[in-house]
């Protein structure tokens, strides 16, 4: 399972979709890619947090914190392009029979202050991360299961993780955000120690991370040698790039895209596809509980039409369900067409012909408005009337949760399974949908434990299918992740964020 | 002069009371609170809840406020719900920006509107004052955005001489970064300050003892510069204290579009993740600053044309 395989299959999938052109655009350009170069300073602008901003790496939530972590920190497992677990400093694992105990084996890798990575640094980083008296480390929730009092070195090199419950994608989990390895008895973060390939020089929250490259680094020394990791908001992204103050620019809006490819400075490499925009039925409030309006909403929806007005065309029509390209993703699955003779002989037979219903959207993500509003006027031509109501975009995750029958929503790139575990499950902490099936939890739950990946993949799929069939998730399309880079920079991946290659700056050049 | 002084600082601890407490019933009433901001997917709503009560911010907004100003009466801003540093620190560290910036501007504003001001005062009605009053006049009425957007595009973009953010840019290495974001402030205080000074330059030219003055023989020069200028700067200095807001208005504005790291930048994202220490204490230092302005504006006057004391 190379990376390298992982990636063309990836793309392969995208060509199959005909889009391997634009794809490939990103990780080559027009010309063939020149050999690489040594040295140099690459300045990345990340949208910012302000003081929200942290040097700690369990408790970040923005992609400004991810790359930042990324440079000088390094996880167990990462996620390939098709957000499949990859071997980073475990250079395997083993599952038990039950997959309820995993051995990991530790790469050999020395950390920035010289010393050797140890088994120890593994079980102190997991303890650091499931602090209860820290509740801002975000990979507690995710490693719940985890249990740590029956986890154990075995020698130096391996380490032994036993679970409280069973299952088959614990290596993803070890990848997801915030499960960065720290050094044993790692106390103050703001003295980064890491494996990664930068070294920390400066922080300043809000601002820029400023970074070294790490000459002993495991996976090749990084070719740039000093790396800017800088905070802005878009438009000051867009001028950073464009006036040349920046490399890299990191997710840009489709308009910028299309004014930047018309100059020469800039290319923007576009993830095809990477995250899912969606609008969520709450299945168990009128009139959603009812499967027949879910299903005519489905129906009634000119996916292309969203796709062409609110994503500028940057992204491909969704086909109600999360992770296209992704690992498990159901492929044989018929694209949903607009059919508005049967949505509205649906919507007849459900009595909501003429009555109206109230759409909870706010500004809270771009084109959420707008995609609720063009829902609303599709929906007035198969005879319904969706009123729109733009709700506080601060609290907007929050309150989708309580608020309105029907809302916008859009997830990120994460692993199929964690999206389940996360909004699918009855007692999932994010269930935007209401989807609450006992029978669906322990279909889910027996299929998690099969240690075979096939019988796995076609349990999952089946899932899947159902969630498709007779869920609330209308997902409607998938937005590319643009990124914009500077015509001398080569190497940048175009991958779907929260995997190994977005926001990774030691492959990258300078020509 | 010492009993008005007096006054006006009583006054103004008064006002800092009700701006607190106003600004502590506003921010509470938005929507969520800082655990919530936390929100975003990545914590459960079980580690937020844990968060808030470790934030303190399950208890009731009556203790919490009364903590916080027993807290600034000892000379302590707070801590950061965020960033869990003190507030002070985040306040010195976005004062900087905004005082180069703003002193910056006004270093630039004051001599040029007050030299187009004197200048198209004496000129009333000339072409040259016609002229400029209809340019600064339409200045002042394009947003400071939409002049922010069109200097970028041309002067870095396009042109390539000027740096078109701060991002990731050091103002000691490179001051011509402040280039930009000070011609973007420039625009609507020059238009306002420079039509106060216009205005107080034909009144005093109109006033009598002027008249008389030029009847008598005085020296242009010396009547303008002795006589005019410092019943002219009246007005201009009232005004210049009461720019103080638009040129906030425009610092902000002119801070988002350039990425400045300064006040207006720590107070949005203070609002925006909910972090009442820190909008508070943004606030508080930003109102004993715009009173000090004030009353300095004040006493200035006071110095400069005495009488207009009797005018209270």
């Amino acid at each position: 399972m190379s990376e390298a395989l992982n990636r063309r299959g990836f793309l392969g999938l995208a060509g199959g979709l005909g889009l391997a052109a634009i794809a490939g655009c990103g990780s080559g350009g027009d010309q063939p890619a020149a050999q690489p170069q040594q040295g140099g300073r690459l300045r990345a602008v990340f949208a910012g947090g302000g003081a929200k901003e942290v040097l700690d790496p369990h408790v970040q939530s923005l992609f400004v914190d991810i790359a930042r972590h990324k440079a000088l920190y390094e996880k167990l497992v990462e996620l390939g392009p098709d957000l499949k677990p990859v071997p980073r400093l475990a250079e395997k694992w083993e599952p038990d029979a039950q997959a309820a105990t995993w051995r990991f084996t530790l790469r050999d890798v020395t950390w920035h202050n010289g010393k050797s990575l140890t088994t120890d640094d593994v079980l102190y980083s997991l303890a650091r991360m499931a602090d209860p008296s820290a509740p801002d480390r975000v990979a507690q929730s995710s490693l719940a299961s985890l249990d740590l009092k029956r986890c154990r070195a075995v020698d130096k090199r391996t380490v032994e993780l036993t679970l409280t419950a069973p299952n088959a994608e614990f290596p993803a989990l070890l990848a997801g955000i915030g499960t960065q390895i720290v050094p044993d008895g790692f106390k103050d973060p703001t003295k980064p120690i890491g494996t990664g390939a930068f070294t920390f020089v400066s922080f300043e929250a809000g601002r820029s991370m400023v970074a070294k490259r790490y000459a002993d680094y495991w996976d090749g020394a990084a070719r740039i040698e000093e790396l800017h990791l800088l905070s802005a908001e878009a438009e000051a992204r867009a001028n950073a790039v464009q006036g040349g103050q920046a490399e890299y620019a990191n997710d840009m809006t489709a308009t910028f895209a299309r004014t930047a490819e018309a100059g020469r400075t800039v290319k923007i490499v576009a993830a095809k596809g990477s995250t899912m925009q969606s609008f969520v039925m709450k299945t168990d409030q009128a009139p959603f509980d009812n499967p027949d309006v879910r299903m005519a909403f489905k129906l009634l929806v000119d996916r292309q039409r969203l796709v062409d007005v609110v994503l500028a065309g940057r992204g491909v029509v969704g086909n109600d369900l999360f992770g296209k390209g992704y690992q498990y993703y159901p492929d044989g699955l018929p694209q949903r067409e607009r059919n508005l003779d049967e949505a509205k002989a649906l919507l007849k037979k459900a009595g909501l012909v003429n009555k109206e219903i109230e759409i909870f959207t706010a500004d809270a993500s771009a084109g959420f408005v707008e995609a609720a509003t063009l829902l609303a006027e599709q929906a007035g031509e198969a005879g319904v009337k969706l009123k729109v109501t733009t709700g506080s975009s601060q609290t907007y995750q929050k309150d989708l949760l309580t608020k309105g029958a029907i809302g916008s929503h859009r997830s990120g790139a994460m692993p199929i399974p964690q999206y389940i575990t996360d909004r699918l499950l009855s007692k999932s902490p994010f269930n935007a949908t209401h989807w609450r099936r006992p029978a669906f939890d322990a279909a889910f739950a027996s299929a998690q434990v099969l240690t075979d990946e096939a019988a796995r993949a076609a349990k999952y799929g089946e899932l899947q299918k159902t969630v498709r069939d007779e869920g609330g998730i209308l997902a409607w399309g998938h937005p590319d992740y643009l990124i914009a880079v500077s015509s001398k920079v080569q190497g940048v991946e175009a991958v779907p964020p929260n995997t190994l290659d977005q926001g990774r700056f030691d492959k990258v050049w300078l020509a | 002069m010492r009993a008005y002084a007096a006054q006006r600082a009583a006054l103004a601890v008064l006002q800092l009371a009700v701006l607190s407490v106003l600004v502590f019933v506003l921010t509470s009433l938005l929507p969520g609170d800082a655990a919530d901001m936390r929100f975003t997917e990545t914590l459960t709503p079980e580690q937020v809840a844990s968060l808030r009560a470790q934030l303190g911010l399950d208890q009731p907004a009556i203790e919490r406020f009364g903590h916080w100003v027993g807290n600034v009466l000892s000379g302590d801003l707070g801590t950061s719900l965020i960033s869990g540093g003190p507030v002070l620190d985040i306040v010195k560290a976005s004062v900087g920006a905004t005082l180069v910036l703003t002193v910056a501007t006004l270093a630039v504003v004051v001599p040029v509107a007050v030299a187009l001001g004197i200048l198209m005062g004496t000129r009333e009605n000339g072409r040259l004052d016609r002229t400029v009053t209809s340019i600064t006049l339409a200045l002042s009425a394009i947003p400071d955005f939409v002049i922010a957007v069109v200097l970028v595009a041309v002067f870095s973009l396009k042109l390539g001489w000027l740096p078109a953010t701060w991002v990731g840019g050091d103002l000691l290495a490179s001051p011509v970064l402040l280039v930009l974001p000070v011609g973007v402030l420039l625009g609507r205080t020059v238009c306002l300050l420079s039509r106060q000074v216009r205005a107080g330059t034909i009144n005093a030219l109109h006033a009598d003892y002027v008249v008389q003055a030029r009847r008598l023989g005085v020296p242009r020069r010396r009547l303008l510069l002795r006589h005019v200028l410092p019943n002219a700067a009246v007005p201009g200095v009232q005004e210049l204290a009461r720019t103080g807001d638009t040129l906030l208005g425009g610092v902000l504005v002119v801070e988002a579009i350039f990425a400045i790291p300064g006040f207006a930048t720590a107070l949005v994202d203070g609002v925006e993740t909910r972090d009442l220490p820190v909008v508070q204490g943004l606030t508080l230092v930003l109102a004993v600053a715009a009173l000090l302005i004030n009353l300095g504006a004040d006493l200035v006057c006071n110095r400069l044309v005495p009488r207009s004391e009797l005018l209270r």
